[in-house]
């Protein structure tokens, strides 16, 4: 007999959100949304969460799902895995660094489980999708059994596995906008070696006109601090500019200085060499990203 | 407290009471004596325990059991049918894909799903649709060997 999870919990299958709300505000915060469970579990054997109760998702109608809306932007329901968004046509063809955030995720099995409304809503320092989400503008769509509201990405991670979510709401899916002509998108990440989770890891959005001048930019970093943060003043370097490599290297050097003070030290890599990877991949994803604006 | 769950395990259905804190590899070996499934490292890391759910490669020590009522479960000892072998533990078998053995459960599974879903992977294919399984004696070679072999006579190119 395998150790496993030792603490006793109730457990929870509700058919709708306002059910899986009023569970969660049953247990006043001691229970935990389960989706695809890749990161509760795994926290719930080490007993680093023992949770008075489990609210399961996956019988609640409605959280699955890739659709493409008239106005070019995407509804992804929470509970769609990432296996679902690396094989979506829709994914690929309008967004494709939701793709490429997803196939970096750890392996098969865990792609075949984890879902993008797990990811963010666990905010995992060094969760693939967080930067994406920030990249991209995603709005994100949260309801409780009275009420429902959009948050934008930005706004969305607020410390170490905090959100803005509270803690009766559940996150339903999310809103991708439409990336428009001229505009491209990557991520691109350092992993760890055996764990496949970012040292660093930086998505870019951009819009570039004919004249090859970038009029839009969102840079989005994980791994390298408490949270995923968006990276306004590398941003705010790329804009209006044509993006050689003098303009990309300057903004690269202000990649991640929103982290300043703030980046991650751990045995996997000190604060310094973070901060100097962060630059280098900000590089490299608006590169990236420029590089698919431009075709 | 207990919850019922139905599910279908190697094609037949079995009616379980369950806790809830019951992982899906506990059931399957401590309630149903199905200890083809291996429990390696029990932190979703090795993939030793993993079997197919609805057709999904999962790793039955990172899923409740109360999460699998109402799905399908392949595990190792339902791949081979009448006797016959399954064409990937043939193909383990031709290329000795094994040494110890300890992950070879799970690294067949994992290697049903990866032909199914790409009945023609090249070798960096492979060996990246297996990241999730670890083999502690290293015999990669021969593993990647055995699935390339079964890719090849089940059709594939």
């Amino acid at each position: 007999m395998t150790t496993g999870v030792t603490d006793p919990f109730a457990y929870h299958a509700p058919t709708t959100v306002r059910e899986a709300s009023q569970a969660l505000l049953r247990y006043r915060g001691d229970a935990k949304v389960l989706a695809g469970g890749h990161s509760l579990i795994p926290m719930m054997k080490l007993r680093i969460a023992s949770p008075q109760a489990i609210v399961d998702l996956r019988n609640v109608e409605g959280l699955k799902g890739i659709t493409a809306n008239d106005d070019g932007s995407i509804t992804i329901g929470s509970m769609t895995t990432y296996y679902e968004l690396i094989t979506s046509d829709v994914i690929n063809s309008n967004a494709s660094s939701i793709a490429e955030a997803a196939s970096q995720v750890a392996d098969t099995q865990v792609r075949n489980w984890g879902t993008i409304g797990g990811s963010l809503a666990h905010a995992d320092p060094a969760g693939d999708l967080p930067a994406v989400a920030v990249a991209l503008g995603f709005e994100i769509h949260a309801a409780s059994a009275r009420s429902q509201r959009t948050i934008a990405s930005d706004r969305f991670f607020r410390g170490y596995l905090e959100t803005a979510l509270r803690p009766n709401e559940i996150l339903t899916g999310v809103t991708v906008p439409a990336q428009g002509a001229g505009s491209g998108d990557a991520y691109v990440k350092l992993a760890n070696k055996a764990s496949h989770y970012a040292i660093v890891g930086v998505a870019a959005s951009l819009t570039i006109d004919d004249g090859g001048i970038c009029t839009s930019a969102r840079i989005g970093i994980t791994g390298a601090g408490p949270h995923a943060v968006r990276s306004r003043r590398a941003e705010r370097i790329l804009v209006g500019k044509e993006l050689n490599e003098s303009v990309v290297n300057r903004a690269a050097q202000r990649g991640g200085a929103e982290i300043a003070g703030l980046f991650n030290d751990d045995v996997h890599a000190s604060a310094e060499y973070r901060e100097a990877m962060t630059q280098v991949y900000t590089a490299r994803a608006v590169n990236a990203a420029a590089e698919r604006a431009m075709n | 407290m207990n919850a019922e769950v139905t599910i279908t395990i190697n094609g037949s259905a079995h009616r379980l009471q369950v806790p809830p804190r019951a992982l899906l590899s506990q059931v399957l070996r401590d309630e149903l004596d199905l200890t083809g499934t291996h429990v390696g490292c029990d932190t979703s890391s090795c993939g030793a325990c993993t079997v197919l759910v609805d057709g999904n490669a999962t790793k039955s020590c990172t899923m409740f059991a109360v999460q699998a009522d109402g799905c399908s479960v392949t595990t190792v000892e339902g791949l081979a049918s009448n006797g016959e072998l399954h064409p990937i533990q043939e193909a383990f078998r031709e290329k000795h894909g094994l040494q110890c053995g300890f992950c070879t459960p799970g690294m067949m599974i994992t290697a049903v799903q990866i032909l199914e879903r790409n009945p023609s992977p090249t070798e960096e294919e492979i060996r990246s649709g297996l990241r999730g399984n670890l083999c502690r004696c290293t015999g990669y070679h021969n593993i990647v060997a055995a699935v390339q072999h079964a890719a090849a006579t089940s059709g594939g190119e």
